[in-house]
């Protein structure tokens, strides 16, 4: 039993779960905190409803009513997922290569400008849909994967920080589409229903992602296979970052950039790839998103930056930046959106408490390194007090310390300090936290 | 011209005072990403105390006053919100990037949640308010005055009460952090924090006081920003200035002088994108819209700032020099 216990702890891709666990608890209870708080000071609004909300924004897409409503939300949580997990994985892959990728925002956008143009123009009376939706598809990668290698290209070529050339080339590319659908806005802008500010939806050229009956399935919701579509792209990045030289690669870019030039790999090439590959995720989200078919994609953009972009990044923070764990994450993302959609609808309460949560889960991400050291240090000390009462004599210190080096290698933002943590911990068994 | 400088004095205030405020931080060696939420925040919390006050006539009465109560309100709330940074930072050892990350976003979800709730709207609008004459009152201009000759007019014509507080509060920190003992020590702290320590000075401390001064002066920029130049409306966002303050700070290579320059260099291009179907030059008693009139779109005038930053930045970096010590958690046993 006990045996069982510290393995359990000890392992690195546990305590992340674990850690993560931590940070959405401190979310929710933070949110809950909030809306007790209001409750306190407004007078219409009574204890019972707090407690409601919190119920509400838990319950996701099942607090919605009735059943058919609830699958109907069920099937637009999972559908909406896509592109969260796609700028998610993003994110996940820039940080891994030691990269922060906070310009999924404007590879996005320019991954669904690329798509929308080429599914709307190319018509599907000559050239079969499912042509087209592929050329519309890889359309949009390609240009996200051209927007994504600038910020690497000027981290490699000038030393330019990426978080302000990712930020500069987001605002860049929020007025560039406004700009080329503005010149070109008779052939693509949705006229025919007068909603001027938006774009015509694929499905009017006879693009659609295939659904199979899963929107049916789903109260009629928009669900098609591109959720399936992402779950095998992650896949397929995990292998690749994680059981190919290339990845290897990239990650030891990463991890350390000298030693890796030294070690003969081409680095600046390698950063600009990173990025270029991160851009083309990002896009290829917002291709998946915009080729549903039934989609409104609002072209005057130049004053707002699409939140699924931003949202990778949580989502990749939930995951400790995990291509599978991303999956998970940006579901359940999704799933509190979903919450505090029910939330407004059902309570005087209003929507913006899943992202304040959501806010608040990524603060304590930040400190995640620090759970996770508490939870290996947990391990370490449960390991030598099992193995000194099972036998006083064979006292080996190096379980724990050998599990860290490992998780230096798989998370890259918590190089340094996590191996002299725990040697400063072994050599004062008091382990408290520095003052 | 004299419109275009003042106009371009307008924008450049909030720049200003916000890129001071993330080299504030980054001297101490804590990296603000949060200056945009801070902003966010800052003018949440500002716009909130004016709308609050001018429903008593008096404060409508005393418009500057309520002006310059707002702005302190904006930036004690700034400071406040800073902590959550520095509190993750240094005593969470966090990653900062991440910790101004999730800044950037707690503050548009606090501002909007709130608004919502209270005012069932999408933003707040500091609108004008009955006085005690019972004529309706905006917060105004505190000097106005058209008979003036041209070169004084662009400071003192039009010219709203924090344009002069923010001038003097910028020359007066610029000379606290290079003058002062205090100052010495922060920078010190942004350097090499193991050394600053060796000699009695307390890293920690240096970097709560360099972060909390950042908070402050983000969170009166942003009250700046929308008094000034969003038309007093309090949203869940300030169009990315506080990213263009960062920028305008790695611009000015985290010195006063520098980001002087660059916040005055970006605030004439932020404002060309605003203004440039107004600007016009008399030729022969002609008016002439002579931007207007090169038929580019708006999207144009927005793109440049953006493009401007790459550009210099890509010369630029070269020479830069970052504080050596930002982004990474002070650990005493580094020594």
């Amino acid at each position: 039993m006990k045996e069982e216990k510290k393995g359990f702890l000890a392992k690195e891709g546990v305590r992340s779960v674990i850690a993560s666990l931590i940070c959405i608890l401190g979310g929710l209870i933070v949110g809950f905190i909030v809306l007790v708080v209001l409750a306190v000071f407004n007078e219409n609004i009574s204890f019972a409803e707090a407690f409601k909300g919190i119920v509400t924004v838990l319950g996701g897409p099942f607090s919605a009513g009735s059943f058919h409503d609830a699958m109907f939300q069920l099937g637009n949580m999972l559908f909406q997922s896509t592109p969260l997990i796609m700028t998610g994985l993003s994110v996940a892959l820039a940080f891994k290569t030691g990269l922060f990728n906070i310009g999924a925002p404007g590879q996005y956008l320019m991954g669904a400008m690329g798509s929308l143009i080429v599914a709307l123009s190319i018509p599907t009376s000559v050239v079969p849909p499912v042509i087209v939706w592929i050329l519309a598809l890889l359309t949009g990668i390609l240009l996200g994967v051209l927007w994504g290698a600038i910020p690497g290209f000027f981290k490699a070529k000038f030393n330019v920080n990426e978080v302000i050339v990712c930020i500069m080339t987001n605002w860049i590319a929020a007025n560039v589409v406004s700009w080329v659908f503005k010149v070109t806005g008779d052939n693509f802008i949705n006229y025919a229903e007068t909603k001027v500010n938006f774009i015509r939806k694929t499905a009017t050229n006879g693009v659609a992602t295939w659904s199979f009956g899963l929107n049916d399935l789903f109260g009629g919701s928009y669900l098609d296979i591109s959720i399936f579509i992402a779950t095998v792209i992650a896949i397929v990045l995990y292998v690749v970052m994680n059981k190919t030289t290339f990845g290897y690669e990239l990650r030891a870019c990463g991890f350390n950039k000298n030693a890796s030039k030294y070690a003969g790999m081409n680095e600046k090439r390698n950063i600009i790839l990173s990025m270029a590959i991160a851009g083309g995720l990002a896009a290829c989200g917002a291709a998946l998103w915009c080729l549903n078919g039934s989609q409104d994609f609002k072209w005057e953009t130049y004053l707002t930056l699409p939140a699924d972009g931003f949202n990778g990044i949580p989502a990749a923070l939930l995951a400790s930046n995990n291509p599978i764990g991303v999956i998970f994450a940006s579901i359940f993302l999704k799933y509190l959106g979903a919450g505090g959609s029910n939330l407004a609808a059902h309570t005087s309460f209003n929507e913006y408490v899943s992202p304040l949560i959501i806010a608040v889960i990524i603060y304590f991400a930040g400190a995640s390194k620090l759970i996770k050291d508490l939870l290996a240090r947990a391990a370490h000390k449960k390991k030598t007090a099992a193995a000194a009462l099972a036998d006083p004599t064979s006292r080996d210190p190096g379980g724990g310390p050998k599990e860290e080096p490992a998780s230096g290698t798989a998370n890259p933002p918590d190089e340094d300090s996590a191996k002299d943590d725990l040697i400063a911990e072994d050599e004062n068994a008091e382990g408290g936290e520095e003052s | 011209m004299i419109f275009l400088l003042q106009k371009t004095l307008i924008f450049t205030i909030p720049l200003l005072i916000v890129a001071l405020a993330g080299m504030y931080a980054e001297r101490s060696g804590i990296i603000n990403i949060a200056l945009d939420g801070i902003m966010i925040f800052g003018a949440f919390s500002g716009a909130l105390c004016a709308l609050l006050l001018r429903r008593v006539p008096f404060f409508v009465d005393h418009n500057q006053l309520t002006f310059v109560i707002a702005m302190t309100v904006a930036a004690v709330s700034g400071a406040l919100f800073s902590l959550l940074l520095s509190f993750s930072a240094i005593k969470l050892k966090a990653d900062q990037t991440i910790g101004g990350t999730a800044l950037n976003m707690l503050a548009p979800a606090i501002a909007l949640f709130f608004i919502k709730v209270f005012f069932s709207k999408d933003q707040l609008e500091m609108t004008p308010a009955v006085n005690s004459a019972g004529s309706v009152k905006d917060f105004g201009y505190v000097i106005q005055n058209d008979k003036m000759n041209p070169v004084l007019s662009i400071f003192f014509d039009k010219a709203y009460i924090s344009t002069f507080i923010a001038l003097g509060i910028f020359i007066l920190l610029s000379i606290l952090i290079y003058k002062t003992k205090t100052g010495l020590r922060l920078r010190a702290c942004g350097e090499h924090p193991q050394a600053a320590a060796s000699v009695g000075i307390e890293v920690n401390r240096m970097r709560y006081l360099g972060t909390t001064v950042s908070g402050a002066l983000a969170g009166f920029g942003g009250y700046v920003y929308i008094a000034t130049v969003a038309n007093g409306q309090a949203t869940g966002a300030v169009a990315g200035m506080g990213f263009l303050a960062l920028a305008i700070m790695i611009f000015g290579n985290w010195k006063p002088l520098g980001i002087a320059l660059g916040a005055l260099f970006f605030g004439f291009l932020k404002c060309l994108g605003v203004i440039y179907d107004q600007l016009s030059v008399n030729i022969n008693g002609k008016e002439i819209f002579f931007l207007k009139e090169l038929n580019l779109p708006m999207y144009f005038y927005n793109l440049i700032p953006y493009v401007a930053v790459l550009l210099v930045l890509a010369f630029t970096s070269k020479r830069s020099r970052a504080p050596k010590a930002e982004g990474i958690p002070y650990d005493k046993g580094m020594r």
